[in-house]
């Protein structure tokens, strides 16, 4: 009896224990299902008031992020969705992120080739507010005589300088060269002479070495296969008849014999051998160790565009003072050079996303009139982004007030000096130009032979202007 | 329990299956469909047929990142192999601590690729400065240098799985192999090695299949460079698929080749580990 007692007790217990148990799990899984509700907000829904887009311009991503997003949404409500790809990865970020079931709805490209790899994409802008603030009209890019990307930020690159130890050297007692001031050095000849004496007087002057490292690691090449190889180009397709611009001389060129490889050659001699590295370690610098090097006073010129400008005056302890940050363009010793001024262009287009709803199309083109023509969005432009636009919203001192911005259109208004435009836009493709980079790599290392380099840029040319148009 | 078994399997089973079928399956036919296909992203293709098999081998690009990977594939897996099964082994006796060194060699393992691959170019490239060259200086330094990283990620995952191996020897296989005299030179060859052969089977087989796939810290550790000299399979259609506007088609279908290539690989090493594997 007491054995059996004892039995019906621990069973109830257990019976108690198990239903106990089971109250539980029915519970929790009646919670988890509730709870997948607050979850299902998640991704599925395509959301109404938001703009999603994709920026290319990793040095103010931030900007976009924490500043304007809270600001666009505080004045209009609609949330603004920035990611920004990693530096030469435009392209495929975009590819993925298009394929998804929220795409982008703004996105950038670089000129008429990256347009016509995305031209589906793109929606007819003739209707929109952006388009009616473009001052230039004939600057919209055209897909079928409709204006389907606009230009946001013209920029120019050249030869960005340190004034004061460009002064130090002028003031130099045993400087072999009889410049005395920057604008004495309107040709190659002069660059050279002074840069090769600054270089043999280094110590004197404080520095490294008088350009910053021609960087060249993986995907930091840019500055030569693409930026540095325009004036030639310019210079090349400037003698082709019978075309409206240089863009599309240069987009009908099957062939580009690189000419003025010669010239090239000599100014990217004088970047090599007059930097704070030797070329055997370029392969290992990045653009952002260039900048910084100028920044840090460790040399006194570096090739680099106005974009740079938050790159140089946002370093910590950097030692450069916001006014003696300038430009003077890239002289390789072409005819009439002392009339050759900055390389001014964009490559930067925005277009909004055709397979994207109409309020989506619509909340795109409210934050980019929002961005280009309201006052917060001017002033976060100016001060914030240092774009130079090319919109009739911006008068004179809404412009960038950063040094390097200002040097440009002072290079652009110049008497006697025209900027050079830029032609690379019409390379045949990113492949061209990433073989392109790899031989100079190669070159700059003592592996290649100048001739070598120069040979397969014209074999390449070719083939990647067939492949590209067959 | 049997019947269990049966009426539940499929409910058990139906999650991983659904998994596999996303992340594996439904991408790998999408694959060999778009393979044959022109288009510029997955939601707009057009049949082209054979058209992008014959893009494969324009220059020698392929064949060269082939070369390249083949070689690595097969240094990295007799070092990653002898060196795992050598710490195995070193870590199967009888000495104190072995828990903390298991744990510190497999620590290595759990650094992801892209990472990995940018804090060993940061190391290498401090190393090379000593003589005034880089990674990209010398195809070699980049082979190298793979194979190092390799290496180090791998020999702990490795060595893990032979300790598995060996911990699973009969004693009295052992035990027996010693009272017939055997010096620990052939107790090694004879019996431990034959004993611990499927765990041979598997680490050969991920040595072979992660060598072929290598990605991530090829991308962080060279990108190709110098040229594309370093560049390996993956990587290779990876910049196939974006560096030229319509050549999506023809990374898809090196990405088909690619997979039957390595498919039948692992399966021939299979085969021939499988057969010399010994029941205890």
């Amino acid at each position: 009896m007491k054995i059996q007692k004892s039995h019906l007790n621990l069973s109830n217990f257990f019976e108690k224990g198990e239903k106990f148990m089971k109250k539980c799990l029915v519970l929790l899984t009646t919670l988890l299902a509730l709870s997948t509700s607050l979850f299902a907000n998640g991704t599925n829904e395509k959301k109404a008031d938001e703009v999603y887009f994709l920026n290319f311009k990793p040095e103010v991503a931030e900007v976009y992020t924490n500043e304007i997003a809270p600001a666009f949404e505080e004045e209009t409500g609609i949330k603004l969705k920035v990611v920004t790809a990693a530096s030469g990865q435009y392209a495929q970020t975009l590819k993925s992120e298009m394929a998804k079931s929220n795409p982008p709805a703004i996105f950038q490209t670089n000129g008429p080739i990256g347009l016509a790899a995305d031209k589906e994409k793109a929606m007819p802008l003739s209707d929109t507010k952006f388009y009616s603030i473009l001052g230039d009209k004939s600057m919209a890019l055209q897909i079928d005589g409709e204006p389907a990307a606009i230009p946001y930020a013209v920029e120019g690159y050249g030869i960005i300088y340190n004034a004061s130890i460009m002064q130090k050297y002028f003031d130099l007692s045993s400087k072999k060269t009889n410049v005395n001031s920057i604008e004495e050095i309107n040709n190659f000849e002069t660059l050279k002479m002074v840069v090769e004496d600054m270089q043999a007087q280094k110590e004197k002057l404080g520095i490294k070495g008088v350009f910053a490292s021609t960087s060249m690691s993986a995907g930091n090449d840019w500055r030569w296969q693409t930026h540095l190889v325009n004036v030639p180009l310019w210079a090349e397709f400037k003698e082709m008849k019978g075309y409206n611009s240089i863009i599309e001389a240069g987009l009908a060129a099957s062939d580009s014999s690189f000419k003025y490889s010669d010239n090239y050659k000599a100014l990217f001699d004088l970047y090599l051998n007059n930097s704070t590295v030797i070329s055997t370690l370029i392969g290992a610098k990045s653009v952002d160790d260039s900048m910084a090097e100028f920044a840090l006073g460790q040399c006194a010129m570096v090739q680099n565009g106005n974009w740079g400008a938050g790159q140089i005056l946002g370093i910590p302890s950097n030692k450069v003072a916001k006014d003696d940050i300038k430009f003077i363009p890239l002289y390789m010793g072409l005819d009439g050079e002392e009339s050759q001024g900055l390389c001014v262009g964009t490559e930067n287009y925005l277009c909004i996303n055709n397979d994207v709803s109409s309020q989506a199309q619509a909340n795109a083109d409210e934050f980019l009139y929002w961005l280009f023509a309201s006052d917060t969005g001017k002033k976060f432009v100016q001060e914030k982004l240092g774009f130079i636009t090319p919109f009739n919203t911006f008068s004179e001192d809404e412009m960038p007030s950063d040094p390097l911005a200002k040097d440009v259109i002072k290079w652009m208004n110049k008497d006697g000096v025209s900027s050079v435009p830029w032609a690379f836009a019409a390379i045949p493709s990113q492949e061209f130009k990433n073989n392109f980079g790899a031989d100079l790599l190669q070159y700059a290392q003592g592996q290649m032979s100048w001739k070598n380099v120069v040979n397969n840029y014209v074999t390449n040319w070719n083939l990647e202007y067939k492949l590209a148009n067959n | 329990m049997q019947k269990a078994l049966k009426k539940y399997f499929a409910l058990f089973a139906l999650p991983g299956l659904i998994c596999f079928a996303i992340a594996f399956f439904i991408p790998m036919v999408m694959g060999i469909i778009l393979s044959f296909c022109e288009f510029s992203d997955v939601t707009n293709a057009t049949w082209v047929g054979l058209e992008n098999f014959k893009y494969i081998f324009i220059n020698g690009e392929f064949t060269d990142a082939l070369l390249f990977t083949v070689k690595f594939t097969l240094i990295s897996v007799i070092s990653i192999n002898i060196i795992s099964f050598a710490l195995a082994l070193l870590l199967t006796r009888d000495v104190p601590a072995t828990n903390v060194y298991r744990t510190i060699f497999f620590m290595p393992n759990l650094i992801g690729g892209i990472v990995l691959g940018w804090i060993w170019q940061i190391i290498l490239n401090g190393y090379l400065l000593k003589y005034q060259v880089t990674l990209v200086t010398d195809p070699k330094y980049g082979f190298w240098g793979l194979v190092i990283l390799m290496n180090w990620q791998n020999v702990g995952y490795m060595m893990i799985i032979y300790i598995a191996g060996i911990i699973n020897i009969p004693r009295e296989l052992v035990e027996a192999a010693q009272i017939d005299g055997a010096n620990k030179r052939t107790t090694l060859f004879n019996v431990t090695i034959p004993s611990i052969m499927p765990s041979i089977t598997i680490c050969s087989f991920l040595t072979l299949t992660n060598g072929f796939k290598l990605f991530d810290q090829n991308l962080a550790l060279t990108n190709g460079g110098p040229g594309k000299t370093t560049e390996m399979l993956a990587l290779n259609i990876f910049n196939t698929f974006y560096g030229r506007v319509g050549f999506e088609g023809v990374g898809q279908a090196k990405a088909v080749v690619f997979t039957i290539f390595v498919a039948t690989l692992a399966l021939t090493q299979l085969h021939f580990t499988r057969k010399r594997e010994v029941e205890a």
